[in-house]
């Protein structure tokens, strides 16, 4: 057998070492659980799902607030998940008396999707929200959770459609025709031998609007005795759309 | 002669040599064709077979940016433009000329009017996210194995193992990826891994008003995102990169990339 030359001797020795170097930096710097899948660290993948939830889910929601359930699934507003409104809600499930969800009382809210913008589709309900009843909080006429308006008699929309349209978007929306009219039996059929009554007094817009009607506060109040002096009010506002003419 | 027999192959060894050389190949391909039938259909292990798939209606979306909104809170994205895991595109189609797309604060403050809309045929909203690829370009350039595609077909960053080079961000043909300000890594989308592990929706599906967003598992037939295939044709952006993506449009025309 030839005799293994010295300098090759040495040379093996380092090669051995350079390699056996390398295998065991190679286990220390390499996490345990690299390549057990994949090219990449098996453990990532359990600390990545351990990402604390911040959205509940409106199947969390609906397990306590079930009354509110049923009025939303029978709405517009069904498909709408509670936390697009009244934000994420993940610690209020944990700790339902300690942490509140807000609940929405401005007309932002609302506008984020319902404000007119060209590129939503059609059909899609939109409002102008410096026109629509500007100033009056959403949900004084609409319920979040169920929005239809309670909407004027279509017997009288049918003729009057111009002022139906234009009250359904002033703050006198939720009010029924009849509220203010007296309507006589006939008038559907003859209208012009049975007219509506009308008011005739500036207390009748008193019994909402004079400082000491007894409705909501948030009816806007004027003194009667000051405000416009003998005018009739009718002859600044007019009822249908209040706003426009103040 | 030994020479003479090694420049000139008698008619057998050829023979011999051909035969070898095709029984080897059929054997390699064979090898490889199963490792690739093994990966897809996965070990039998149950979160193996599953594959997640989000579908998004572009005739539904509102652009009401609830989604970039809700994705930066469940995930902690930072606040400022710039930095979104998803975000909405309006597409402004002129009547003459290619269409423009902008995306301001990713649409979380919703789109400024534009003034002298003349000239325009029509607008609409994209909502955009990590693909989650079946082929990600992504994760082939990551130098240290730092971005990978999970056992359920998402794709995921390890933010300990990235080293930040950007490599991925680069590399990603849909603009998913950022630069995350204070961690110092890449950041993406993951579907919402931690939330669908345990059978959430991911944040931006839950808070869609309009339900233009639908997510499901792919293998499961009764689930909302195989209905969704079925009731619509469906596209994907940038086919012609073949990454295979895995977030499916309904209504997106050839300019939606």
């Amino acid at each position: 057998m030839p005799k293994i030359p010295q300098q090759v001797i040495s040379l093996g020795i380092l090669f051995l070492i350079a390699i056996g170097g390398f295998v065991i930096a190679r286990k220390f710097f390499i996490p345990h659980s690299f390549g057990l899948y994949g090219h990449y660290r098996a453990d990532a993948v359990e600390e990545i799902k351990k990402q604390e939830i911040v959205y509940a889910g409106a199947k969390a929601c609906y397990d306590c607030h079930d009354d509110i359930y049923d009025l939303k699934a029978q709405s517009y507003h069904k498909d709408v998940a509670c936390e697009v409104c009244h934000g994420p809600a993940a610690s209020h499930v944990e700790n339902p008396d300690g942490v509140l969800p807000p609940i929405p009382n401005d007309r932002k809210g609302c506008a984020i999707c319902h404000d007119y913008s060209p590129p939503r589709p059609t059909g899609f309900p939109q409002i102008i929200e410096a026109r629509h009843n500007p100033g009056k909080v959403c949900k004084s006429c609409h319920n979040p959770h169920n929005p239809t308006l309670p909407h004027t008699p279509e017997s009288c929309s049918a003729c009057h459609r111009e002022i139906y349209m234009k009250k359904s978007i002033s703050s006198h929306a939720s009010l029924e025709c009849a509220t203010c009219h007296t309507v006589p039996e006939g008038h559907l059929t003859s209208p012009r031998a049975n007219e509506v009554g009308k008011p005739q007094k500036r207390e009748f817009c008193g019994q909402c609007h004079a400082e000491d009607a007894q409705v909501s506060k948030d009816i806007l109040r004027i003194d009667l005795k000051t405000h416009g002096e003998r005018s009739l009010c009718w002859e600044c506002h007019y009822p249908h759309d209040p706003e426009t003419n103040t | 002669m030994k020479k003479e027999n090694k420049k000139h192959l008698g008619r057998r060894q050829f023979l011999k040599k051909c035969a070898k050389a095709v029984c080897t190949g059929l054997l390699l391909s064979f090898v490889e064709f199963k490792n690739v039938w093994a990966k897809q259909v996965g070990n039998g292990d149950k979160s193996a077979e599953r594959k997640y798939a989000m579908g998004i209606d572009i005739h539904k979306c509102i652009g009401c940016g609830r989604c970039a909104d809700a994705c930066k809170k469940e995930n902690k994205v930072p606040r400022e433009p710039h930095y979104f895991r998803t975000w909405i595109e309006r597409y402004i189609v002129p009547i003459k000329g290619e269409p423009v797309v902008d995306s301001p604060n990713g649409g979380i403050d919703g789109f400024p009017e534009l003034k002298g809309d003349k000239g325009i045929l029509k607008m609409f909203f994209v909502p955009k996210l990590c693909n989650h690829c079946a082929h990600p370009p992504c994760v082939q350039v990551c130098p240290v194995g730092a971005t990978f595609t999970s056992r359920d077909g998402v794709v995921l960053v390890d933010p300990k193992y990235c080293v930040g080079c950007r490599y991925c961000i680069q590399a990603c043909p849909y603009g998913a990826r950022y630069m995350h300000p204070e961690k110092h890594v890449a950041d993406k989308c993951t579907f919402c891994y931690h939330r669908i592990t345990k059978g959430l929706l991911p944040a931006c599906v839950e808070v869609c008003p309009t339900k233009a967003r639908i997510f499901g598992e792919v293998d499961n037939p009764t689930s909302p995102i195989r209905r969704f295939a079925r009731l619509h044709t469906i596209t994907v952006l940038k086919p012609s990169l073949n990454t295979e993506p895995m977030v499916l449009y309904a209504g997106a025309e050839g300019m939606v990339r």
